[in-house]
């Protein structure tokens, strides 16, 4: 996984409630046995008019936003199937933050492992930088992970909260699973006292 | 020792290791796994020369992409097809039991872990999928996870969590006749909001869900991710043991007396306090129906569309007006005015014995509406053939409805079942979002009896009142 440190960015807006990993990616997208290459799937639906042709109107179609990598979004963002694919699809696009108001669980938590990093910031603060976005092509904003802030081109400063454990593997892009190897001994400790207590746990799938 | 919630007493005893800013490494006890979420996570295990630490405490079945016409022949999507042989791969290459498509226990991956005694109460359960809320109808902690998770608990048996909150949703009261499981719900939903859970574990109590069988606790928790939590759950009683008692991965013997008493502990002791609290009365419950693509846009079929025009909120006014135009309905019409194309009675919310049994009791002697195509995907292998043993399958058929193999099917259209575009269809599934069951398709969620009601219909009627 690649840290994140800092990332200043082109912002792009996808003003809508509720946006669901369904939307974000699509059920014929999820055949795949790999991690890569969901750029293709990516809003796929809602990318397209209804003759199959591209809608112009569609943030991630308008040229200003081609390179974004900070994706700005509404309450909810991310609701639906547990799919991996979606931060794998946002990723593949070249998004690397996600900011919205709120967050559903399973995406947010799946963004850590991919090394997007998913901030939560309040709804004025939101609401502004969506007028701001509308407002002024080229807009961009820097990510700093170890301040915890969003800050804009004039200084303006957005403080964000974090938790410090998931902030310190992103910041340094570590291996989630390596980490928890390293308390192999603890583990194997917790799994003798609990099969004393409650064999039936033990016993093997067949 | 404090006054503990059951949610708190099943975390507890699953701490491997907490750290003073409460990050905490869980012990995992069972891990589901299917075809869609786990390849990548195999990958990673051979990329990383990982192996599985307990293969043992995994089960895998393709349920997904998998066809419910004739098993057969060779499925005909050559890239499902793919996914589904890389799962028999990888469970052959890790040590993992796997049901396969041709097994009679294959099934819905949240079917066939109960109807296997795989799930146990005081179980931590985790799959790559967010339906995994089901489980905790047994009183187990169990909850969806994403690809790079699943390969955690495979090398690992263990997930670092943060302790999420706990909120307490107790419906009281008694449920009007043809109310089911899924009415209480889809109106808990309708009542928080499709975030209202988000960050908690809910703990449904009251006499409402005291006296819901096994499979109807099931449904209830099922749908605890569409309220935003991640888990639901209920404590078990002698219902739950009832249900578990004898079945093949169920402990037997001393084992079982010895699980039994330990169970009875998990409930959550008198003076314990939730996080949050939600209330709501079993009366006040009318049949539901979703109206729009957010499983939160939920009515009584008594109801009506709502009017966008009537709201505040900007945000919430937009959402609804661009639901409404995605669902081609008319601010304010009758739910019940509502005309349907198809009918999916199936899904891990509403696919098992009592769903069918009920669904044809509601069936049998009618014809489904010349208008409407209808079809009931049972849960599993074993849930099929119960059907059949006991004639509901003739019931069906002979109604006009289509009676398949197991699997996910239509709710999420990754088979061949899918909705074309502008098709509404009734659905005892779970998401609603647009395009869910295909492009373009227009999904209303509701009970079994509602489908099969609406199936003969054409439309939605108030089932309590319908002959």
């Amino acid at each position: 996984m690649d840290a994140f440190t800092t990332l200043t960015g082109l912002v792009a807006p996808l003003d809508r409630l509720n946006v669901d990993t369904d939307q974000i990616i699509p059920k014929q997208f999820l055949k795949t046995i790999k991690r890569t290459g969901l750029r293709e799937g990516l809003f796929y639906d809602w990318r397209r008019l209804k003759d199959g042709s591209q809608d112009p109107a569609f943030f991630l179609n308008q040229p200003r936003y081609h390179n974004a990598t900070i994706l700005l979004a509404r309450d909810n963002f991310g609701c639906g199937s547990s799919r991996e694919h979606a931060p794998w699809a946002l990723l593949d696009q070249g998004f690397r933050c996600v900011l919205a108001p709120s967050f559903a669980d399973i995406f947010y938590n799946n963004c850590f492992q991919n090394g997007i990093l998913p901030v939560v910031l309040t709804g004025p603060q939101i609401q502004a930088l969506f007028e701001g976005v509308t407002a002024h092509e080229g807009y961009q904003r820097t990510v700093d992970l170890a301040a915890q802030q969003v800050t804009t081109p004039d200084g303006a400063t957005y403080h964000f909260e974090i938790d410090p454990f998931r902030k310190d593997c992103l910041f340094r892009g570590l291996d989630a699973i390596g980490l928890t190897l390293q308390q192999a001994g603890q583990i194997t400790e917790y799994e003798q006292r609990r099969r004393t207590q409650a064999p039936w746990l033990f016993q093997d799938v067949r | 020792m404090a006054a503990q919630t059951l949610f708190e007493k099943i975390w507890n005893d699953h701490v491997v290791r907490a750290e003073p800013d409460g990050t905490t490494l869980l012990y995992i006890d069972r891990h589901l796994v299917h075809e869609v979420t786990s390849p990548q996570a195999f990958e990673g295990l051979t990329v990383a020369g990982r192996t599985p630490r307990r293969p043992g405490a995994a089960l895998a079945v393709p349920d997904h992409n998998v066809p419910t016409t004739d098993r057969r022949v060779a499925i005909a999507d050559p890239i499902s097809a793919k996914q589904i042989q890389t799962l028999d791969d990888n469970c052959k290459t890790f040590g993992i039991t796997m049901f396969g498509m041709n097994d009679i226990r294959q099934g819905v991956v949240h079917v066939i872990g109960p109807e296997q005694g795989f799930t146990l109460p005081g179980m931590t359960i985790v799959c790559g999928d967010s339906h995994t809320s089901t489980h905790g109808a047994f009183g187990a902690l169990a909850f969806g996870i994403g690809t790079s998770e699943v390969e955690h608990v495979l090398a690992t048996q263990c997930l670092v969590q943060k302790r999420p909150k706990t909120m307490e949703v107790r419906v009281d009261g008694h449920l009007s006749p043809r109310c089911s499981a899924k009415d209480v719900i889809l109106a808990i939903i309708g009542k928080i909001g499709t975030a209202g859970g988000t960050g908690y574990v809910i703990e449904y109590t009251g006499s409402a869900i005291r006296a819901l069988s096994m499979e109807g606790r099931m449904t209830l928790c099922n749908m605890s991710i569409e309220g935003g939590a991640r888990a639901g759950m209920v404590a078990p009683d002698e219902t739950t043991f009832a249900y578990i008692k004898g079945r093949p991965m169920a402990p037997k013997g001393a084992l079982w007396d010895q699980a039994v008493t330990a169970w009875r502990h998990l409930v959550t002791d008198p003076d314990a306090k939730y996080d949050a609290v939600v209330e709501l009365q079993a009366e006040t419950i009318a049949p539901q129906v979703t109206w729009g693509t957010s499983p939160g846009m939920v009515t009584g079929v008594d109801g009506n569309v709502p009017d966008p025009r009537t709201m505040g909120d900007d945000k919430l006014r937009q959402a609804t007006e661009r639901a409404i135009e995605y669902m081609a309905l008319m601010p304010g019409m009758p739910i019940r005015d509502i005309k349907i194309d198809k009918v999916f009675i199936g899904s891990c919310t509403n696919s098992r014995i009592e769903d069918l049994r009920l669904a044809a009791s509601f069936a049998k002697g009618k014809k489904v509406a010349s208008t409407v195509h209808a079809m009931v995907v049972p849960g599993s292998g074993l849930v099929k053939q119960q059907a059949e043993q006991e004639g509901l399958d003739r019931i069906f058929k002979e109604s006009g409805f289509e009676w398949r193999e197991a699997g996910c099917s239509m709710c999420l259209a990754m088979n061949a079942d899918v909705l074309q575009p502008g098709e509404r269809c009734a659905s005892t599934s779970n998401w609603n979002f647009e395009g869910r069951q295909g492009a373009g398709g227009r999904t209303h969620l509701v009970s079994p009896a509602m489908a099969v009601a609406a199936a003969v219909e054409g439309h939605f009627v108030d089932i309590r009142h319908w002959s």
